[in-house]
């Protein structure tokens, strides 16, 4: 399951209900309610209001803590114990990553950092989706933890702008099964 | 509560403050047309249908970004004084200083990225500025943030004279929120919403520009003393805490024209109500607090704000949904509305606001912003509400008040066509950004992948819609501005003259 598919799915469902909605009620703009009608439809108001606020409450409880309990950045002081660790250190406007080549299978610490500006790390799987990022800052370095499953030559492309060579601050990453697979 | 008379006296406009309102509102126009240009020609270079060489590229992409910016602080500005004044004294220098401080500062940011080449955004984003590597010098990059200041200080002028009037007439600013009235009382049914929103704006955006001043002299020092070195991270976090709400201050100086203006086309009374008082009042804390979400791929940054940062990203989604569109929209339900042009553009605003905030919600969520960050997602989201939501209130106003003369609301055959352009243009021009991020296509890129250029293409087709739209909104609310006043109503201000 791609993130980004499912991020695209609820984006187009979330604003297909607005859309929805306001369609609803432009389409009965116009056409006055009578004080009784009127009155009906202040009460209803309301009701929805209290059903969509519990709806929205539930979503935001339930959706917090599905997408926080296991907090997807790692901890960034002390040993994360990766099998592999890689060093990126972004300059303007090249990368040098060390080693440029990892296992499927366990997980990878990206030790990231910069040289000079703010870069961005964005690892794009072969299928030019992305599949991870952090940022490179000076005086920092940003810890990622990710693991692999597709082997194949992932790109690595800025992801901050930082200048005229921004676009062309590529380089690529080789992803290969674990030896006696 | 506001009238639901159409042209209520006290809107009324006369001499220097017809002037300075006419000012601010062609200028705006103006600007947001030439913005738009230069948002298309950027659009058509992805797409491979311009060449534009990197280097002018990003001046552009620097240009537009201060320049939208700063117009629609400029514009919804407007929108809040307009209304604003008639309920607290607002000193009128104030006001045409705030415009003087903002053409200085534009001036000294047009020069700085056509005359001295400055390329580094208008997050001006430490240590970038520095760092030109030929493309531009350090002293461009102090003449861009001068001309910040300038406009920093202009804004902030603005705000302390209209909190000067407003704790005149409230007392102090938690009086003037409502905040007496959230947990019981007696709500007071003609406290204007316009006071609560345009409190809520200068307590968050004068925290705003404040930080950003602080992030402007720091990178001024640094420019002038490169041994004074910053730390990133505190600058980066000062910079999206300016960014962020300066911004944010422009959908809610600009949806006082909706509080406004709804009622009296719809012919129904939008009365204040506890609910209202408590959106308001946690959208403040939400403004001031939310920025973190912005660093959420700044893993150095403690966790405790990168989960402030999406916890309350998702927060912003209740006042939105469920008070102000909710709102809006039950007061249009089975209502007579005259469906004009103030109208419809009220109305789409409102959508804009409402539908452009799922995937801005759906980004600040630390997990999707993982791969979802940096790409064209993000102008998809923000272009969604600010060119959809912010420049609908902006020119549902302009409308308004060009419809005075006529004591009728525009609506011509010419509306009737524009509008579905810029809509369906605008609709266009921002699925086509938000369909390139779930591609993972990046923002800020003056090169393109062939296989990114269909969505540039698409989003190309679009930008030409809505600046056509555009161009024609600018042509007819300038020829209505413009307008003397009419026989017989002599001392009638520009908003009686202009329709």
């Amino acid at each position: 399951m791609i993130v980004q598919d499912v991020v695209w799915t609820i984006a187009l469902a979330g604003m297909g209900l607005i859309a929805l909605g306001f369609i609803h009620v432009i389409v009965q703009a116009g056409r006055p309610a009578d004080e009784t009608a009127a009155a009906r439809s202040v009460h209803t108001a309301h009701t929805l209001q209290a059903w969509l606020f519990v709806v929205l409450l539930v979503g935001f409880i339930a959706g917090s803590w599905a997408t926080l309990h296991r907090f997807p950045i790692p901890p960034q002081h002390g040993a994360l114990d990766a099998k592999q660790v890689v060093d990126v250190a972004g300059r303007m406007w090249s990368w040098q990553i060390t080693p440029a080549t990892v296992r499927t299978g366990s997980a990878v610490e990206f030790r990231v950092t910069s040289g000079d500006v703010n870069h961005g790390f964005a690892l794009y799987a072969p299928d030019g989706r992305i599949v991870t990022q952090t940022q490179a800052m000076p005086g920092y370095t940003n810890k990622l933890l990710h693991t692999f499953d597709r082997p194949g030559t992932y790109t690595v492309q800025c992801l901050e702008y930082c200048g005229i060579g921004h676009a062309p601050m590529t380089t690529t990453f080789q992803v290969v099964a674990p030896e006696g697979e | 509560m506001a009238s639901l008379a159409m042209y209520p006296d006290d809107e009324r406009l006369a001499g220097a403050a017809r002037a300075a309102f006419n000012l601010y509102m062609i200028t705006a126009v103006v600007l947001f047309v030439l913005m738009m240009l230069i948002g298309l020609t950027m659009r058509m270079a992805q797409a491979t249908w311009l060449n534009v060489p990197p280097a002018l590229f990003y001046e552009l992409l620097s240009m537009h970004g201060a320049g939208m910016v700063g117009t629609m602080s400029l514009a919804t500005t407007a929108v809040m004084w307009f209304f604003l004044r008639k309920y607290v004294r607002l000193r009128l220098w104030a006001f045409v200083t705030n415009y003087v401080l903002f053409l200085l500062g534009a001036l000294c940011v047009v020069l700085s990225i056509f005359s001295g080449g400055y390329g580094a955004l208008w997050t001006f984003l430490y240590p970038l500025p520095i760092h030109g590597m030929g493309m531009w010098t350090p002293g461009s990059s102090a003449l861009f943030m001068v001309g910040n200041l300038l406009i920093g200080v202009g804004s902030l002028l603005f705000y302390l004279d209209a909190a000067a009037g407003i704790i005149e007439v409230h007392g102090n600013l938690g009086r003037a929120l409502g905040l007496q009235w959230l947990l019981g009382g007696t709500i007071d049914p003609d406290h204007p919403k316009a006071v609560v929103a345009g409190t809520m704006v200068i307590i968050s955006n004068s925290l705003g520009i404040l930080a950003g001043a602080v992030a402007l002299v720091m990178s001024l020092v640094n420019i002038l003393y490169p041994e004074v070195v910053l730390d990133a991270l505190v600058a980066k976090n000062l910079i999206y805490w300016f960014g962020h709400q300066y911004i944010n201050a422009t959908i809610y100086m600009g949806v006082i024209a909706v509080y406004e203006l709804l009622p009296r086309y719809t012919g129904r009374p939008y009365p204040i109500s506890r609910p209202f008082l408590w959106s308001w009042a946690v959208s403040t804390v939400f403004v001031i607090t939310v920025f973190p979400h912005h660093l959420l791929m700044d893993f150095a940054q403690p966790r405790w704000l990168a989960i402030t940062g999406q916890l309350v990203s998702w927060g912003a989604g209740f006042p939105v949904f469920l008070v102000t569109a909710y709102g809006a929209l039950t007061n249009l339900y089975r209502s007579d509305i005259r469906w004009t042009m103030p109208s419809r553009l009220l109305i789409l605003s409102m959508f804009g606001w409402a539908a452009g905030i799922v995937p801005a919600i759906l980004d600040g969520t630390i997990r999707n912003n993982l791969v979802m960050h940096n790409t064209q997602w993000v102008p998809g989201h923000f272009h969604f509400y600010l060119l959809i939501g912010v420049l609908s209130m902006v020119l549902a106003l302009m409308f308004h008040v060009i419809g005075r003369r006529a004591h009728a609301p525009p609506n011509s055959r010419a509306d009737k066509l524009g509008f579905p352009v810029y809509l369906m243009g605008g609709l266009v021009f921002v699925f086509a950004f938000l369909d390139a991020g779930h591609l993972s296509v990046p923002r800020r890129m003056a090169e393109h992948l062939p296989a990114w250029t269909f969505t540039d293409k698409i989003g190309s087709i679009g930008a030409m819609l809505v600046v056509l739209a555009m161009l024609y909104f600018t042509i007819r609310i300038m020829a209505g501005l413009l307008k003397a006043p009419s026989a017989g109503s002599a001392g009638v201000g520009i908003a009686d003259a202009a329709g």
